[in-house]
């Protein structure tokens, strides 16, 4: 089976974080206290579903061999957006989640903007541009206050059916709305090309402005996504910059376990899902293992690195030393 | 005679204050095979980037068909028809040979790309390129270079081009490849193409050509049929100088006894298999045979670079383990490598010329750590002058030099540590023929004053010109050893080959 082996070569890193986080998230439920009802897998997918939305939101970035140190200001940004625009009656609420929508996703056109045409180095123009949007989300909420549309939340954060959480269906749908169509396209293609080799990219007549632009525009998209969660969830609109700042570095952590490669060019946003459940699968395992809180850094740095280790235990079997290198 | 179907006048291009395009001129006819000759730095390369869209001429017009025309990028190019395949491969290393090919017009379905007909249609491409062998879900990365640019030819065709540029796109190739290639050019021009090329091996312009433009300094400077000039003239025009011996005489002399180097059953992985040499003071030994039979390898196993390496190498007689690079160049061993790919094994292509010199010698120039400028600047100087490199001076990033004074540097700085063994993979690929020339003549210099060399090349008139002896790898065995008169091209193809010597007619499209 030749394009069954190409296709176990192209998704080994996307398998790998679903082993993972098969294997922790067995290991919690197994231990867990009590009997395992609907709600437990509630609880986990609402954490769960958030990170991941962030980590598909960096993958998209990473990909291109950029990276987007502003994805946390966005969901916190966001957040503060969607505690003042997201009430009152079903129309106002639905204008709402537009506005908050297009907002990220304008945040995210910027900084593909100032990427592509200022040839501004990606860590240093997301650095900044991350200052200005934890800056207005300051603005927006100098204290945490504000709601949500109660109704709304209940039923996003509930379960459909009585089984299924409603936010894994939701993550679902940003998978078959943004991600497929992205990966499947001339420009999610040419994104992956950017992110391999620009020069050929340019070479070949690939449109590596448009896929830039639509990664960067298509993170900010997700990253609202998140803030609009994380409303949903908190019902407040905090503009936190220890909140923004981890979900910034989780998001990295998430796709280097989903096996995205950093620079660039290999990976996918499911894989990156993966990898965010695996490492928010960290905090469940400490949980149930009567763990005190404070161990929580420590072991998810520990995950952390033990997932790059195994990641490169590969070039063990190197035997041409110039291969270290590429 | 029909009139031009592309026209280029007085297009000028030039890159800081250098001139890479004077006035230059150009007509391309449909069904024509044109060759484009020229020393490296003549302006070939910057003349075709102008054509492909990758670069905007200063000066100048250009005409499409009748039309006037302007490219700002390749893509614009693409869409007038004029599609080029690149030497230095436009394949994103990370997508497989399917996507490659379509890169920038997959075959589409409600918006999504239609990846089996992709795939069918990227095999189709290859077969017509003349590489059914290749498969298109393969990763480009994995596969080597030569049948990356077998790929990269594909994807070229796949675009159905009106006028396709070859830019030194056989160089890498195998001798089999280069045969098909050729087969498929000459259909293609009985199609209505209209071919351009620009190509080192002057066999490759014999085989092909049906006119031929020589440049030189970035200008025309003439224009003619194929086979109405003989190889000493239009070399003569390439170089603007009378064009004496190719290559430095060979002395005749007694080699010392001992030798320098010996390997006996070298093995690495399957690439190379039971290996046994030895190598002489003020010798130069050829590797030949077809691309990728492990003679690369080969020299990276004698410099320390592989893993897990079987069988024995003397050093002056006495048993020695390579473990790295580092180790290869110290005093006892006194070995240097000049690699491969000068641009990403050789140099640190933004950093000056100066710093390039000093790398591999960095210990030679330095006390207690801190590098002694005074005593830099001379080895820099010294070399500068030994190996005539030119450069704008020693502070300019080595990227701006051409490719033959980047090669220079890459040697030079290797030269620093006077090497008693010296190795080199290749190093005349895609470099003009002057430089080459130099190179030739440095080589049998360093050989008389007892340095001993192992030197691979792809080129057969290399091995025959400079060599004393020649070892052909076949399947990472030394298949045979030639010596002295019996290093022709004859025995040297029938050998990579692996036919019996002497038995073989010129026939397998680089012999003739």
């Amino acid at each position: 089976m030749n394009g069954l082996r190409y296709w176990y070569t192209e998704n080994r890193g996307t398998i790998a974080a679903f082993g993972l986080f098969v294997l922790m998230f067995a290991i919690y439920l197994a231990n867990y206290p009590s009997a395992i009802s609907a709600n437990v897998i509630l609880t986990a997918a609402n954490k769960a579903v958030l990170l991941a939305l962030v980590a598909m939101a960096q993958a998209l970035v990473v990909l291109t061999a950029g990276i987007d140190l502003s994805v946390g200001m966005m969901l916190v940004l966001t957040n503060c957006l969607a505690s003042w625009l997201v009430a009152g009656d079903a129309l106002h609420t639905a204008l709402g989640i537009i506005g908050v929508l297009a907002a990220g996703a304008l945040c995210g056109a910027l900084n593909g903007v100032i990427i592509i045409y200022g040839r501004l180095q990606p860590i240093v123009t997301t650095i900044a541009t991350g200052a200005v949007f934890y800056g207005l989300a300051l603005l927006l909420r100098p204290v945490p206050g504000g709601a949500i549309n109660d109704d709304l939340g209940d039923a996003l954060t509930g379960k459909v059916a009585g089984v299924v959480p409603a936010s894994l269906l939701i993550l679902l749908a940003a998978v078959l709305i943004v991600w497929i169509p992205f990966q499947r396209s001339a420009i999610g293609r040419a994104a992956y090309a950017a992110g391999s080799s620009e020069p050929a990219a340019f070479l070949s007549g690939m449109p590596i402005r448009r896929a830039k632009f639509a990664s960067y525009t298509a993170a900010g998209l997700l990253a609202a996504l998140g803030g609009l969660f994380l409303t949903f969830f908190t019902d407040t609109g905090e503009a936190s910059l220890g909140s923004a700042n981890s979900y910034t570095l989780f998001s990295i952590a998430a796709v280097v376990i989903g096996g995205v490669s950093l620079l660039g060019g290999k990976g996918s946003a499911i894989g990156a899902i993966f990898g965010a459940f695996a490492f928010r699968s960290i905090g469940d395992l400490l949980f149930v293992f009567n763990v005190d809180a404070l161990w929580q850094p420590l072991f998810q740095g520990v995950i952390l690195l033990l997932a790059v280790t195994i990641g490169a235990c590969g070039l063990f079997r190197v035997r041409n030393r110039l291969e270290w290198f590429e | 005679m029909e009139t031009a179907f592309f026209r280029m006048s007085g297009v000028s291009k030039s890159y800081g204050g250098a001139l890479a395009l004077e006035r230059a001129d150009l007509a391309v006819r449909r069904g024509r095979i044109h060759a484009i000759l020229g020393e490296n730095g003549a302006g070939k390369s910057t003349l075709l980037k102008v054509m492909s869209g990758v670069v905007q001429p200063d000066a100048g017009t250009m005409h499409l068909d009748g039309r006037e025309v302007a490219f700002a990028s390749p893509a614009d190019a693409n869409a007038a028809g004029i599609v080029c395949v690149y030497q230095e491969l436009s394949l994103v290393p990370d997508l497989s040979v399917a996507d490659n090919i379509f890169a920038s017009n997959p075959p589409t379905r409600f918006g999504m790309i239609d990846r089996r007909a992709q795939r069918r249609q990227a095999a189709a491409a290859l077969a017509r390129a003349g590489a059914p062998d290749i498969d298109p879900l393969a990763k480009v990365r994995d596969l080597p270079l030569s049948r990356q640019q077998m790929v990269e030819l594909a994807k070229g065709l796949a675009r159905e081009p009106r006028i396709l540029i070859l830019d030194e796109a056989t160089s890498a190739l195998t001798a089999a490849d280069v045969a098909r290639v050729i087969d498929v050019l000459r259909r293609l021009r009985d199609e209505g193409l209209a071919i351009l090329f620009i190509s080192h091996r002057m066999h490759e312009v014999k085989a092909l050509a049906d006119e031929c433009t020589v440049y030189r300094n970035g200008r025309h400077v003439t224009s003619f049929a194929a086979g109405t000039r003989s190889d000493t003239e239009v070399i003569e025009m390439m170089i603007g100088r009378t064009y004496q011996h190719a290559f430095p005489a060979k002395p005749a002399r007694r080699l010392p006894a001992e030798p320098v180097l010996a390997c006996r059953d070298l093995a690495w992985n399957d690439v190379l298999r039971g290996i046994s040499f030895a190598l002489k003071p003020g010798e130069i030994l050829g590797l030949g045979g077809l691309d990728g039979q492990g003679q690369r390898e080969l020299l990276l196993a004698l410099f320390g670079v592989l893993r897990g390496c079987a069988g024995h190498i003397d050093i002056d007689g006495k048993a020695v383990s390579i473990a790295s690079p580092a180790a290869a160049r110290g005093a006892r061993i006194g070995m240097a490598l000049i690699p491969e790919d000068r641009k990403t094994e050789g140099l640190m292509l933004p950093m000056s010329v100066r710093e390039n010199l000093s790398f591999a010698a960095l210990d030679r120039m330095s006390a207690a750590g801190v590098i002694d400028r005074g005593r830099q600047q001379s080895c820099v100087d010294r070399m500068m002058e030994l190996l005539a490199i030119k450069s704008a001076g020693v502070d300019v990033p080595v990227g701006s030099l051409s490719g033959g004074n980047q090669q220079k540097v890459v040697i030079a700085k290797w030269l620093i540590r006077q090497p008693r063994i010296l190795l080199l993979s290749d190093p005349t690929r895609g470099i003009d023929v002057g430089t080459k020339q130099e190179i030739y003549q440095l080589l049998r210099r360093l050989a008389d004053e007892g340095a001993a060399i192992v030197f691979h090349s792809t080129d057969y008139d290399e091995l025959i010109g400079c060599c004393d002896r020649v070892l052909v790898l076949y399947e990472g065995r030394i298949k045979r050893e030639l010596v002295g008169k019996e290093i022709t091209e004859q025995n040297l193809i029938a050998s990579a080959l692996d036919l019996p010597v002497g038995q073989v007619s010129p026939s397998t499209g680089v012999a003739t």
